[in-house]
């Protein structure tokens, strides 16, 4: 059948994590939906898989603390079979040869630093106020910048009397720190070098961003912005990892009437008569559909998917300079057992560790990043889900994932091929220094550089958030300025993935705006 | 002992300003100097026999015309020579020349990549357009953003109608504009790495900043939007070296019979009774009153350095302890014998030469540069802005000798291993006069006398607290209604009578006179003297 088959309203080009939340508001409304994913199964980089037989892992994505409450619960995910193994991580930063800080341990940090076990606490509690006022704006589409259109204006009042609903001392505070970087605001609030370099490593986690580069209190401030069970802040593993909360996204989805096809890459959009009207998939079939929504990152909706023949050429000029290229690799290891180093650490299984070369060493791995070389103590942050979820690995043995700050895309000289092997020694070497014995446990392994990240789960650029989350790519200015609200410029055509506002992390929350955009745009425009 | 209306603490030029204004309003005005000649860091001093050396600030551009016209300042000896261009030297023989003459420039940039060239035009307009859209906002006091004040929401709003008045499209331009990295800008632009590293120079310049740290087109904005007789961008030398601009505004204030100008006196403390100001004393113990105290001092340093007589609160003093003031340049005054000899550079009337000789083949040669910063080295291989003043302006040298002065970036206000000792200084002055040797061979064996300064010199000699030029970091943190700090960004504070008019405040440093005229502005406002002549 390569003539269109039945009609659909909305196609969705992608099964992440933001194209499921998409397909389901669009379903409860009633719309007639089909997801399309080209892999055999959804979650985009969030997609379960084993790296080892036997052994689980959930893509790129390790923890969950953004997901918006809202979604959780108007897509009743909890019934859909959302569980947490472990709902607010302690944070432990490794010290070498099992030493280890507890940050979150008041008593501990006022060994190192009573000033900074006293300041925390608060310091804590002003993230989170400053971002509480942000994040209603997270499922709230940006507003543009045309004030002939009265939305425009009131969305942008609306924001700022939430920020002046602050008060003014902390509304003075928030607009001075969210242009600052991480570097000064941690110098200026506490002394222990661990505890500033574990904040700092947290601000730019998946981002092409020192903590001495500007901008990296705004991505602190978005990432305080989750939360997990009303906890603000708070870092969870769902059991059976991040995979099954995809899971309970696309079971949300179906039981509310949308049709998912696994397996069924998307070759290009169709577009007649200057809209877009459906989908082709690689085996040549062609999916009628009133609106086209894209999950994939911007450039590769926009100039594979749709094709500059379609668009301006200030638009596609716009759309490449998108900074987009990743610099956050993956590393899972398969552990046959716990090496004692691990399992003296308290919290078991309601920890996660960060390896942080202090705040300096942060910032020299990420000059070698800008060099595009490999830099030698690269900061993780490292999970061990099995602790908490034993169904990950078979019996008694365990799962060791880890985030790898800083990674570039390419490398200045050479490639990936020849450098990728030498890496994973590398890194595997350092967590061995820091927990003796994890090697000669090791039993499977597996690196994403950005660019294996790229072309394994189709994420251009291999980027966390489809896209640098900086003050000049995020809000009314993301993707690309003007087309902020998932509207693409030829009609019928939306984009929903984390490469548009608010950005990217498991919050879900493009894929809930661009969802209402759609529906909005249905109800007025006349069906055909 | 004489009462004064107003006494003004530091004579730096935008000291200078304020108090001329204030004469000219009618007040009388004491301005009480700790250096034994005026001008802060805008001076001229022979530091070698038939020599003038502009120590520290070297050319202008930034100064306001309304200031120039309003104080009558050409009538007062001021004359500023614009030069026609500028040169970026490769150690291989070639360079990037630019002119002010933009079909000359065009060519030039042909020479290297006719793509770049076409792209020149549009960065070039989008900059101008971005020039024009921030100067009226520099004579203007920032808005409070936070009060309800009836007063204050008509500030916000006016302050806000321009933005609004941008349209959709130039709005997003400016937004993205004031937050990203020039890097990431120029790279939107060009592809030619001796074309992008010659434009990014403005952008680092006196900031502890790279080329790819967000906000650093803001920078370079901040260097574009003077003007030299209406032409915006264009730079200049005053004749006479930087002390002209500090004694054209002294003869103004002075002009008046009003304005009493005094150097060799140290404030140390201000005079505070019942939360207002009473007036200052001096390191030697003697006192002068007034119920208005301006101070040209650094926001850091008012704070924490001067002693107030009546404690200031702990979170104002902590915040000026986080003030960010950063030290990342660093000068060399050299009075040579002869002109250098720059490779592959013709000597004879070349406009290119008369104005800023760079060193900056890149983009990562500058990021490069800021990272030895960051750990504290001076740069290895350090951004260099050179100009030859006496090629335009032969008071500044003997018949057929010159003065150069290289301001270098990036130079840390301490190092990794302990504080400036001489023997480092001079280590720092032979990295860079070994760059200039590459650059001009036999440059060395020019060189007559030699002044190598650090931040720590800077700071020491004309009180910039880590010899920081523009008396803060230029990041968004520390802009409009954020400088120096939110809740005193409006030029009044801390205590009743006290105000800030140094380049601490809006809109920042350089020699451009604007924090100046609008703290004398909120002076006279508040006494009730009407708006500055």
């Amino acid at each position: 059948m390569s003539a269109a088959s039945s009609n659909y309203d909305v196609a969705i080009i992608g099964g992440g994590h933001n194209g499921l939340v998409a397909a389901a508001c669009l379903a409860r409304a009633g719309i007639k939906t089909i997801l399309l994913e080209a892999a055999d199964a959804v979650g985009g980089a969030a997609r379960g898989y084993e790296f080892h037989p036997g052994f689980k892992v959930s893509g790129c994505a390790q923890i969950l603390n953004l997901l918006r409450p809202e979604i959780v619960d108007a897509l009743r995910l909890g019934d859909h079979g959302l569980r947490y193994a472990a709902s607010d991580l302690a944070t432990l930063s490794l010290l070498g040869d099992g030493q280890y800080l507890a940050l979150d341990d008041k008593a501990a940090l006022a060994q190192v630093s009573a000033a900074d076990a006293e300041n925390l606490p608060d310091f804590r509690r002003r993230m989170i106020r400053y971002a509480n006022a942000l994040a209603p704006s997270l499922l709230r589409q940006a507003p543009r910048m045309d004030f002939a259109n009265r939305a425009n204006v009131w969305e942008l009042a609306r924001f700022g009397l939430r920020i002046r609903m602050l008060g003014r001392r902390d509304m003075r505070e928030l607009l001075r720190i969210i242009g600052m970087n991480a570097y000064d605001l941690v110098t200026d609030e506490f002394e222990n070098e661990t505890l500033k370099a574990s904040i700092a490593l947290d601000a730019v986690m998946g981002n092409f961003m020192g903590p001495r580069s500007p901008n990296s209190v705004y991505t602190y401030l978005y990432r305080m912005a989750g939360s997990t069970n009303g906890n603000r802040g708070a870092l969870a593993l769902p059991a059976g990892g991040v995979a099954a909360v995809m899971q309970a996204l696309a079971a949300a989805a179906r039981s509310a009437g949308a049709e998912i096809r696994t397996g069924s890459p998307v070759a290009r959009v169709l577009v007649k008569d200057e809209r877009a009207t459906g989908v082709v998939l690689d085996d040549g079939t062609e999916i009628a559909s009133r609106i086209v929504l894209s999950n994939a990152d911007p450039k590769t909706s926009l100039l594979n998917l749709l094709g500059p023949e379609h668009l301006d050429t200030e638009f596609v000029r716009r759309t490449r300079h998108f900074r987009d290229r990743g610099t956050t690799a993956k590393l899972h290891l398969a552990l046959d057992a716990l090496p004692d180093s691990l399992r003296n650490l308290p919290k078991q299984g309601q920890a996660r560790f960060l390896l942080t070369p202090g705040l300096l060493g942060l910032e020299r791995a990420f000059d070698a990043c800008k060099y595009r070389t490999v830099p030698d103590a690269p900061p993780m942050e490292i999970v061990i889900p099995t602790l908490s979820d034993p169904s990950l690995a078979p019996e008694g043995k365990h799962v060791l994932s880890a985030n790898v700050q800083y990674v570039p895309y390419a490398l200045a000289e050479g490639n990936w091929d020849g450098a990728r092997a030498k890496l994973r020694e590398g890194l595997i070497a350092s967590i061995d220094t820091q927990l003796p014995g994890i090697k000669d446990r090791i039993v499977g392994a597996e690196l994403l550089t950005p660019a294996d990240i790229e072309a394994k789960f189709r994420l251009g650029g291999g980027h966390w958030h489809q896209g640098e989350i900086s003050l000049d790519q995020i809000w009314t200015l993301r993707p690309v300025p003007g087309f902020v609200q998932y509207r693409m410029p030829v009609a019928g055509f939306y984009l929903c993935g984390a490469g548009t506002h608010p950005g990217g992390g498991i919050t879900g929350a493009p894929g809930w705006n661009a969802a209402q955009a759609v529906i909005a745009d249905l109800k007025t425009e006349p069906t055909r | 002992m004489k009462r004064y209306d107003a006494i003004v603490v530091g004579a730096g030029h935008n000291g200078l300003v304020a108090a001329a204004y204030m004469a000219r309003a009618g007040l009388e005005v004491l301005v009480l100097e700790r250096r034994y000649l005026i001008g802060g860091a805008a001076v001229s001093e022979e530091l070698y026999p038939g020599f003038t050396y502009s120590t520290c600030s070297y050319v202008c551009s930034l100064l306001r015309p309304e200031i120039m016209r309003g104080l009558d300042l050409p009538r007062h000896g001021l004359q500023v020579i614009p030069y026609e261009g500028s040169l970026n030297v490769l150690t291989d023989g070639d360079f990037l020349a630019s002119y002010s003459n933009h079909d000359r420039m065009r060519r030039e940039l042909m020479r290297h990549s006719r793509r770049d060239a076409e792209a020149y035009d549009r960065y070039a307009l989008e900059i101008l357009r971005q020039c024009k859209f921030i100067r009226p906002m520099l004579l203007q006091m920032p808005p409070d953003p936070t009060s309800l004040r009836p007063k204050d929401l008509v500030d916000l709003v006016k302050f806000a109608k321009p933005f609004s008045e941008l349209g959709e499209k130039r709005l997003y331009e400016t937004m993205r504009f004031w937050t990203m990295s020039i890097g990431d800008f120029l790279d939107e632009y060009f592809e030619t790495d001796v074309i992008k590293g010659h434009l990014a120079g403005s952008s680092i310049i006196g900031t502890a900043l790279g080329p790819y740290s967000p906000g650093t087109a803001y920078v370079l904005l901040h260097h574009y939007m003077g003007e030299v007789d209406g032409s915006i961008g264009a730079w200049g030398y005053a004749r006479g070296g930087m002390g002209s601009i500090s004694k054209a505004l002294a003869a103004s204030a002075q002009e008046t019979g009003r304005c009493e100008i005094r150097c060799d006196a140290d404030v140390t403390d201000i005079i505070v009774k019942n939360g207002r100001v009473k007036g200052v004393a001096l390191a030697d113990g003697s006192e002068f009153y007034a119920d208005t105290v301006v101070s040209n001092l650094d926001f850091r340093r008012t704070i924490t350095k001067l002693k107030w007589t009546e404690a200031l609160d702990d979170e104002l003093v902590r915040k000026g302890e986080n003030f960010k003031i950063r030290g990342s340049s660093g000068k060399l005054n050299i009075a040579l014998d002869g002109l250098p000899n720059f490779k592959g550079v013709a000597v004879k009337n070349n406009p290119a030469l008369s104005g800023d000789i760079h060193y900056s083949p890149s983009l990562n040669y500058l990021e490069r540069a800021y990272d030895d910063w960051k750990y504290g080295h001076w740069s290895k291989k350090p951004y260099l802005d050179i100009v030859i003043p006496s090629l335009m302006d032969p008071t500044m040298a003997p018949e057929g000798k010159h003065f150069m002065s290289v301001f270098v970036q990036y130079v840390p206000p301490s190092l990794h291993d302990g504080l400036w000792t001489p023997a480092k200084r001079d280590a720092f002055g032979e990295t860079v006069i070994g760059l200039i040797e590459e650059m001009a061979p036999g440059f060395r064996n020019l060189i007559l006398h030699k002044q190598v300064r650090s931040p720590w010199e800077i700071e020491n000699e004309v009180g910039l607290t880590e010899g920081n030029i523009f008396q803060g970091e230029l990041t968004l943190d520390q802009l409009l209604f954020n400088r120096p700090v939110p809740g005193l960004a409006q030029y009044r504070g801390p205590k009743k009578g006290f105000y800030m008019c140094g380049s601490s405040m809006h809109p920042g440093g350089g020699v451009m006179g604007a924090p100046g005229y609008n703290a004398a502005r909120e002076v006279l406002k508040d006494l009730r003297r009407g708006a500055p002549a």
